[in-house]
């Protein structure tokens, strides 16, 4: 793994994973794992493990619902969706990570003493 | 929130589901890999490849289902729940320790519930009144001399009711209630009742309602209106079956001397909640409740008892500024009034159990300390098996597990070997107190409410907790003070980490046995106490008297009583077994009645106090209770209502008014009678307490002043059994009015008197027991183990040359230096517990050197006793077998 990879925030992954349900309709775990690398433009240090640690928080809290079926290569697996309350939660989450990325991109463009140029 | 709470509760569920949970994630970890394969595999890899690099982009698989798991559940929880697993699992294994431990801590915990649960019943629980906090006792006379200095007139206490500023009410009842028998009438013979006069205001005051049917009305409670009733609901059950249909009923009840004689009806049937007994006068059964006729009382001196709410706002203090100011007021406003009622205001919490609260707090301080040695008898159990796990927890810490993981683990173990310790404890004192709550004959107030409740719960889980903790401390703190490479390199010989060992084991043993000489001590001193009470010169011989409660059918005339009283005695002392019969209306150390006495040249003199209690006796009363006539004559027949008034008095009486001069035929005044003469004078006898020095006292004839009630005391030395049916089938015979009463042994009035006293010494001196017991236990324990652990040693020395006994001796000397320092450690700390409970003792000083003396036998005995089998193993040692095995 190359040293410029992001190191994901905490709660990031699980809004990434939201977010790819709701573009994307019911995924499997690997399904969605790959499409967060390829958005990603493989930017994000993911052991593609970590998804499930993610994926039962978000089930727990009712944001996503989970459904057995089979893959494309005919093997039992999980199948998640994003619920209406996890959409609304994205729709919260995502207008405070705007602004906050906002803020934040505005605070590193103003000049400010002892900031690096 | 709510998505937070629903998260915690799939937490808390995925707990108990964690095999499938985990059996699924297997299933989708599998699902992934494969997918992941195949899409290599189409990016044209070798099998082997695409297999391979979907591992790596995966990342550890053991990691991620860690992750998952700490994610779905409650990993401290978890991590609980293991080392509660394991701690089953290694207890399960030392399955006898686990029993000892147990054992010793249910012991323990079980003794302090149950005394907690007495504590709380008579100390912290509210008494079961409405705001029983702004409830307020009075003691007349400054709370000093008998009940009849206490009390007040009807006079006192309606116009201070009337007066007053500071309290919502002020209520009353008739003190004099075992003065007037009442019997109820209906069944085969009249069947003696107890009951209570009290005022009209007496429960709403209280705020006690009743549990079926109503308080009295007013027109009820003046004298001449309709009879009315209020049944205790232990008497309702017991004599009525809990029969509802009771209100109503008309009962009838003769009573003397009280103006209720006669059909009255049952006006209601107090709550089970309500004992009056175990509130106003311990060991006391009611039977039911009557309204007190304030103007047949009139005429009567003290006979009321006073207590009031105070208004809010109005401190106790402000209450007793009031008091103290108008009862003065009062005095000189009715020129009548004889005393001037210095009050004394309590609480009424105070009045019930304040004479009790230390006797109390010395106990909860003994078992309090109990526990103490029982968790440092545990934890120096638990250290030696800890150091023989070391090599466990070497392995653990070698393989990984964090110190605070080992603590944590150890401190579980301490926790579940308490937590079992407090069920079986909660048990143990369930029995206790089970078994106190139903000693009636126990002079201690509230005591039917003792029960192992929620609050005792609560104090149980507290102190198990806290014991746990306590005792898992010492082990806890030597696994993570432990040298791992040590432990590993198989140093059982580690010289320096064992002494480390056991100077903590041996400092545990000296504080076990500090502790169990301070206990012993404190029993010593209380049991020394007690015997020197019950070696108190009474006045007279309780053993082989019982006296039973009779009615005397004179038809209320004094000039007949005579040959009456002469017939009933003349028939009961000839019966088979009887060597002394008498009468008497009040019996020693039961109820009393206090007025006064004053030689007629004092009779001007105010400056000193003239009360004294009066005893109504028969002829032959002195000598059927064995009390000693000193000088003069007993009452006699020939001392009639129409003859010189006369009196026997006691010593204290003589020493009152005629000090230094002889008091035979010296005129005096008391009882209103009159002037009177001394006839005889009697030694000292103990009325109101075994404790206390007798009051000045006077006996008058009954054939020349009416008796309040009478008993009949007999002396045989036949078994009660066997005197009552003869004894009274003849009363019956002379009285077909005679009630089913019963005898009671002299000997319980005394028990009774002093079964307080009785109480904390059997308790604490079960403890002290206890604490030796555990004590010595200890001494054993680390000798034994020291013994062991120098094996080698010793049979090194044998086999140069040390004899068996020499070898004994030096492990005898190891016992006494450690008996020696928690001997002299205990005895220190002793000095100042004595002098703390100094107040509870009885012609016993707090350093009696007799109790310290014994003490420091006994523990040295003891101890001499624990060490001499480990001594006697390490004699024999075989030093051969020894230096084989080096």
């Amino acid at each position: 793994m190359s040293k410029d990879r992001l190191e994901l925030l905490q709660g990031t992954l699980d809004l990434m994973v939201l977010q790819t349900l709701t573009g994307m309709g019911p995924l499997h775990g690997y399904g969605i794992a790959r499409r967060i690398e390829q958005v990603s433009g493989e930017e994000v240090l993911l052991n593609q493990g970590t998804i499930y640690a993610s994926l039962v928080r978000l089930q727990q809290r009712g944001w996503i619902s989970a459904e057995w079926g089979i893959s494309e290569n005919n093997r039992k697996a999980k199948f998640y969706a994003i619920t209406r309350r996890g959409r609304s939660h994205l729709a919260h989450a995502a207008a405070y990570w705007r602004r906050l990325a906002g803020l934040m991109g505005r605070m590193f463009a103003s000049p400010a003493e002892g900031a690096e140029s | 929130m709510t998505d937070r709470l629903r998260a915690a509760w799939n937490r808390l569920l995925a707990m108990f589901r964690s095999a499938p949970l985990d059996a699924d994630l297997e299933t989708e970890i599998a699902a992934h890999l494969e997918a992941a394969t195949a899409e290599n595999l189409r990016r044209g890899l070798s099998r082997e490849e695409a297999r391979r690099q979907a591992l790596v982009r995966f990342g550890r698989v053991a990691g991620a289902m860690e992750e998952h798991r700490d994610a779905r559940g409650l990993p401290a929880l978890e991590a609980f729940r293991q080392d509660l697993a394991y701690s089953f699992r290694t207890l399960g294994r030392e399955r006898s320790l686990a029993c000892i431990v147990v054992a010793v801590l249910a012991l323990g915990m079980g003794a302090n519930v149950a005394v907690f649960s007495m504590v709380n019943a008579i100390l912290l629980r509210p008494l079961p009144f409405r705001n029983p906090n702004r409830l307020v006792w009075f003691a007349g006379n400054e709370g000093q001399g008998g009940l009849s200095d206490q009390t007040y007139t009807v006079a006192a206490f309606e116009e201070f009711r009337r007066h007053n500023r500071s309290f919502q009410d002020v209520t009353s009842y008739q003190t004099f209630f075992s003065s007037i028998q009442y019997k109820l009438k209906g069944g085969d013979a009249p069947l003696p009742v107890v009951g209570v006069q009290v005022a009209e205001n007496f429960f709403p005051l209280l705020g006690v309602e009743p549990a079926l049917g109503r308080p009295f009305t007013a027109e009820e409670c003046r004298r001449g209106g309709r009879g009315a009733v209020l049944l205790s609901h232990q008497f309702w059950q017991r004599q009525f079956g809990g029969d509802p249909s009771i209100i109503g009923r008309t009962l009838d009840i003769d009573a003397s001397p009280a103006d209720i004689s006669g059909p009255v009806s049952v006006v209601g049937v107090l709550p089970a909640s309500f004992d009056f007994g175990s509130i106003f006068s311990p060991g006391m059964q009611v039977d039911f409740y009557v309204p007190a006729y304030m103007d047949f009382w009139r005429g009567w001196g003290n006979t009321l008892a006073v207590l009031g709410r105070l208004k809010p706002g109005i401190s106790l203090g402000e209450a007793q500024a009031e008091a103290s100011a108008l009862f003065p007021q009062l005095k000189a406003a009715h020129r009548d009034w004889y005393s001037d009622y210095k009050s004394r205001l309590s609480s009424l919490q105070e009045r019930v159990s304040g004479k009790l609260r230390r006797s109390l707090l010395v106990l909860w301080c003994a078992v309090g300390l109990i526990l103490l040695i029982v968790c440092i008898n545990v934890s120096n159990l638990l250290l030696a098996r800890t150091i023989s796990r070391g090599k466990e927890f070497a392995m653990r810490t070698a393989l990984g597990a964090g110190r605070g993981r080992l603590v944590r683990q150890l401190l579980t173990e301490s926790l579940v070997l308490s937590g079992a310790g407090a069920l079986l404890g909660l048990a143990v004192a369930w029995g206790i107190t089970f078994y106190f709550a139903r000693q009636s004959q126990l002079a201690l107030p509230m005591l039917s409410t003792v029960r192992v409740d929620a609050a005792a719960f609560a104090w149980t889980a507290l102190i198990a907790a806290v014991a746990g903790c306590v005792f898992g401390l010492a082990p806890a703190w030597r696994v993570s003070g432990g040298n791992l490479h040590d432990t590993l390199k198989d140093g059982g010989a580690g010289m320096t980490q064992g002494n480390r060992h056991e100077r903590l084991r041996s400092a545990l043993v000296i504080s076990e046995v500090a502790l169990a000489c301070v206990l012993l001590v404190g029993a010593g001193l209380l049991l020394r106490s007690f015997l020197h009470l019950l070696d108190v010169d009474l006045g007279f011989v309780p053993a082989h008297v019982a006296a039973i409660p009779i009615e005397i059918n004179d038809g209320g005339k004094i000039e007949r009583r005579g040959p009456v009283l002469q017939e009933i005695l003349r028939r009961v002392r000839a019966l088979p077994g009887i060597e002394a019969a008498g009468l008497t209306d009040m019996l020693p150390l039961d109820r009393n009645r206090s007025w006064g006495l004053v030689s007629k040249e004092n009779l001007d003199d105010r400056s000193q106090p003239h009360g004294a209690f009066v005893y109504v006796v028969s002829p032959g009363y002195l000598e059927a209770m064995g009390m000693r006539l000193r000088a003069g004559r007993d009452l006699s027949w020939q001392d009639r209502a129409d003859t010189q008034p006369v009196f026997v008095i006691n010593q204290a009486g003589a020493r009152r008014e005629w000090p230094g001069q002889d008091p035979i035929g010296r005129p005096a005044y008391g009882a209103g009678r009159g002037e009177a003469r001394v006839v005889g004078v009697i030694d000292d006898v103990r009325e109101s307490s075994l404790e206390e020095r007798a009051s000045v006292q006077i006996y008058i004839p009954m054939t020349q002043f009416d008796p309040e009630g009478a008993e009949l005391v007999v002396r045989s030395r036949l078994p009660i059994s066997a005197v009552e049916p003869p004894v009274l089938a003849t009363l019956r015979s002379l009285n077909p009015g005679q009630p089913r009463t019963q005898f009671r042994a002299i000997r319980e009035i005394v028990d009774h008197a002093v079964s307080p006293r009785r109480f904390l010494v059997l308790l604490v001196s079960c403890f002290a027991g206890f604490g030796l017991l555990l004590a010595s236990l200890g001494i054993y324990g680390v000798i034994s183990y020291s013994v062991s652990r120098q094996s080698q040693e010793i049979g090194i020395r044998m086999a140069l040359g040390a004899s068996g006994a020499r070898v004994r001796l030096a492990v005898m000397g190891q016992t006494l230096r450690l008996t020696l320092a928690g001997v002299v450690i205990g005895g220190i700390a002793s000095f100042a517990v004595a002098r703390a409970i100094g107040s509870l003792l009885f012609g016993t000083e707090p350093g009696d050197p007799l109790v310290f003396a014994a003490t420091m036998c006994l523990l040295a005995v003891i101890a001499v006793s624990a060490g001499q089998v480990p001594a006697r193993r390490a004699s024999r040692i075989d030093p051969i077998s020894v230096l084989r095995g080096l």
